[in-house]
């Protein structure tokens, strides 16, 4: 049935006839009904992923194939989300090796991505941890896919944003936790510099973000919060804790109901907000044991939290820029801060070394931050762009809903070899998307 | 160990009431067409909810086989839960009598092959529950849909009058009746949003009624106000309407 969908930014919306099949078998035939293709997880990509005329929705495909208790090795359907998945893996003493800020992704979102967590310093992007998938190619035929099966299908498929085929299942090694708790520690930075330097003072710790101020200028610019993370034993449980030391925890609290006039979010009210969230941290340094859920998952209490930036939408500029180019990022907060787009979300992040085929990740420090769609912002975000490919850094796909392809073909290094498998395995462009569009990479223009 | 058959397994309302089932610890008997995709169903549901699983291949078009193997199915589950059903083509059964047949068969007389052998084991065990589902489209026959219709309030009637046969032999029959579902069948309709439960709705509302000893349940429950004041229109008004 043809209806209107996008993904989280709301921006863009399409007109899409959109399939959900119920089990894999189903999806042969249904690839030979149309040309075009493109897999769809729970839509909680940002931009144009995985909008296409003809969508393959996989989220009844949410069955878990098999899970080695002894091994923390699962196998399962794409369409799994991860918060029944930790449903699942919680009980026996496993955790998620990589999760996102939400858990409202699936697994083959997680793949299409290659998504990162706090932890990609240690830890790297998803694709670190995955035994094999199965794809599915556009003509129906299913491949499986690992680091030495069709290597080269694999590396384009994690973080691809789904334009080798369709993601069908995947197997993945799992972390071993004690408890299901996180021992945190918070620390606040007084500006850019201090927060970059507190980074690399703490990069022992397996989890590390920071929230940071975008909207603050002069010699507060970069204020930030930095959120540290370690599982914690049993030892650092309080005795109300231990009772339940592997609880489930999978709270949300409130849905948000309804489109917020976009108005509403402006320089003024969001400094107001992060001038409120600085001072809501009074001390320094603040150490706790909390659950998994509001330390990964701060924003899943709030179900459908894009609403608050009203029907136009948003979109999430997301970059990476190498260790020695803090100057770009002064820069690039400059011009946010003077420019008046503000930010009600930004996140701040460092990346350890990975050098993988299309996937986003490189060794140095992310940006992400959230505006909503106004005038002159996607000339504005084009400056940026070009701040960030001179300084060798690059623009995040699963966030992006606008850049150019060219800025795309110059900042991803190995491009080259991506374009070649899609000519390998999806000659026909079958399998396509609005980025794929977008970006130069649909069939025609291989 | 209690254990649950659900005949008609791979359904979007059969996979809900596994789920809700398996989580009260009852072992998960699935019954379907497909045997693979069972398979896929019932794997998860172990790895989910630790409880063991066991699928049969079943044809509601062809349903001989089946009736051998629900006598030699030992334990008797505690619950039985027929949710085979076929909407089908309405215009296309009219001219076409394979259409008609699939769908009379699959809701209805697959349905009684079925139910009469459970019965029967359940009358001399002297317990048990047999749960059915029909559809609010057997109250009155509408343009639409009414060969489906039909079958379901020939499905309604068996199961009030087995529910009073079973009467002396303590075995609970519940007919569920309901309206709109959001599931693989329903998935080209535009269905109206309050009207329009969720199969993990209607499989929450099948163990509240299973415990409560209902006789007929109705998700959502105002459908059964709905239905009674279609039932109310006179004829002569009725048969000029488009419903």
């Amino acid at each position: 049935m043809k209806h209107e969908i996008a993904n989280w930014g709301n921006y863009p919306v399409v007109t899409a006839d959109e399939f959900l099949p119920s089990f894999r078998s189903e999806i042969p035939s249904l690839l030979q009904q149309k040309t075009e293709w493109v897999a769809r997880g729970n839509g909680r990509c940002y931009g144009d992923a995985s909008l296409a005329e003809n969508v393959i929705t996989t989220t009844n495909l949410k069955r878990i194939i098999d899970f080695d208790h002894e091994l923390g090795i699962v196998n399962c359907e794409a369409g799994v989300m991860l918060d029944q998945l930790l449903e699942v893996i919680v009980p026996h003493g496993w955790f998620l090796p990589v999760t996102p800020g939400t858990k409202f992704i699936t697994i083959g979102g997680a793949v299409a991505s290659d998504i990162h967590g706090k932890n990609h310093h240690v830890d790297g992007s998803f694709s670190n941890h995955i035994v094999s998938m199965q794809l599915m190619l556009a003509d129906g035929s299913l491949l499986l896919c690992s680091a030495t099966e069709h290597p080269d299908l694999f590396w384009a498929t994690c973080g691809g944003m789904g334009l080798t085929g369709i993601i069908t299942t995947v197997r993945f090694r799992l972390k071993k936790i004690e408890t299901s708790y996180i021992k945190q520690l918070q620390l606040k930075a007084r500006n850019l510099e201090e927060i970059l330097d507190m980074f690399e003072q703490y990069k022992h710790y397996t989890y590390s973000v920071a929230w940071i101020d975008c909207v603050k200028q002069g010699k507060g610019m970069g204020r930030s919060i930095l959120m540290l993370g370690e599982h914690a034993s049993l030892h650092d449980l309080s005795e109300k804790q231990k009772r339940k030391p592997l609880q489930v925890f999978n709270k949300s609290l409130f849905t948000f109901p309804f489109n917020l006039p976009s108005i509403s979010l402006n320089k003024f009210t969001i400094g107001v907000f992060n001038t409120l969230f600085y001072a809501k941290n009074t001390r320094k340094e603040i150490h706790n044991v909390i659950p998994y859920d509001p330390f990964f998952y701060p924003l899943d209490a709030i179900f459908d939290w894009n609403k608050m930036y009203g029907k136009a939408g948003f979109v999430q500029y997301q970059f990476v820029l190498p260790m020695h180019a803090r100057k770009a990022m002064v820069d690039i907060f400059n011009r946010i801060a003077s420019k008046g787009f503000a930010s009600f979300l930004a996140v701040l992040k460092t990346f350890g070394q990975q050098d993988s085929m299309i996937g986003f990740p490189m060794e140095g420090f992310t940006l992400a931050l959230d505006i909503p769609i106004r005038p002159g912002l996607f000339e504005f975000l084009d400056e940026l762009d070009a701040i960030v490919l001179a300084n060798g850094g690059r623009i995040y796909l699963s966030k992006d809903a606008r850049m150019k392809a060219e800025m795309f073909k110059k900042s991803y290094p190995h491009i080259g070899e991506f374009v070649n498998v899609l000519k390998q395995y999806n000659s026909a462009g079958r399998i396509n998307s609005a980025l794929g569009e977008r970006l130069g990479l649909s069939g025609q223009s291989h | 160990m209690s254990s649950i058959l659900v005949i008609g397994g791979t359904s979007d309302v059969g996979i809900a009431v596994a789920h809700v089932y398996a989580a009260k610890g009852f072992d998960i008997l699935l019954a379907g067409r497909n045997l693979e995709n069972l398979k896929v169903v019932a794997a998860d549901i172990e790895i989910r909810f630790g409880v063991k699983t066991q699928c049969y291949h079943f044809d509601a078009l062809n349903t001989a086989d089946f009736e051998t193997t629900i006598q030699q199915i030992e334990p008797l589950p505690n619950i039985s839960f027929y949710v085979v059903g076929y909407l089908g083509d309405n215009e296309l059964a009219i001219t076409d009598n394979k259409e008609a047949d699939a769908i009379i068969q699959s809701n209805y007389t697959g349905a009684i092959h079925i139910i009469n052998r459970l019965a029967r084991r359940y009358a001399a065990a002297k317990a048990g529950t047999i749960v059915g589902i029909g559809s609010v489209a057997g109250e009155r026959g509408r343009r639409s849909n009414f060969i489906y219709g039909s079958a379901n309030a020939g499905f309604g009637v068996y199961m009030n009058g087995l529910r009073n046969w079973l009467q002396p032999h303590k075995v609970h029959v519940l007919l569920v009746k309901p309206g709109f579902i959001q599931t693989k069948m329903t998935a080209e309709l535009k269905l109206p949003k309050l009207l329009t439960a969720k199969p993990i709705e209607v499989a929450k509302a099948i163990e509240n009624a299973v415990a409560a000893g209902t006789n007929t349940l109705y998700v959502k429950w105002f459908w059964r106000y709905i239905m009674l004041i279609i039932k109310m229109i006179p004829e002569p008004i009725f048969k000029k309407m488009k419903l």
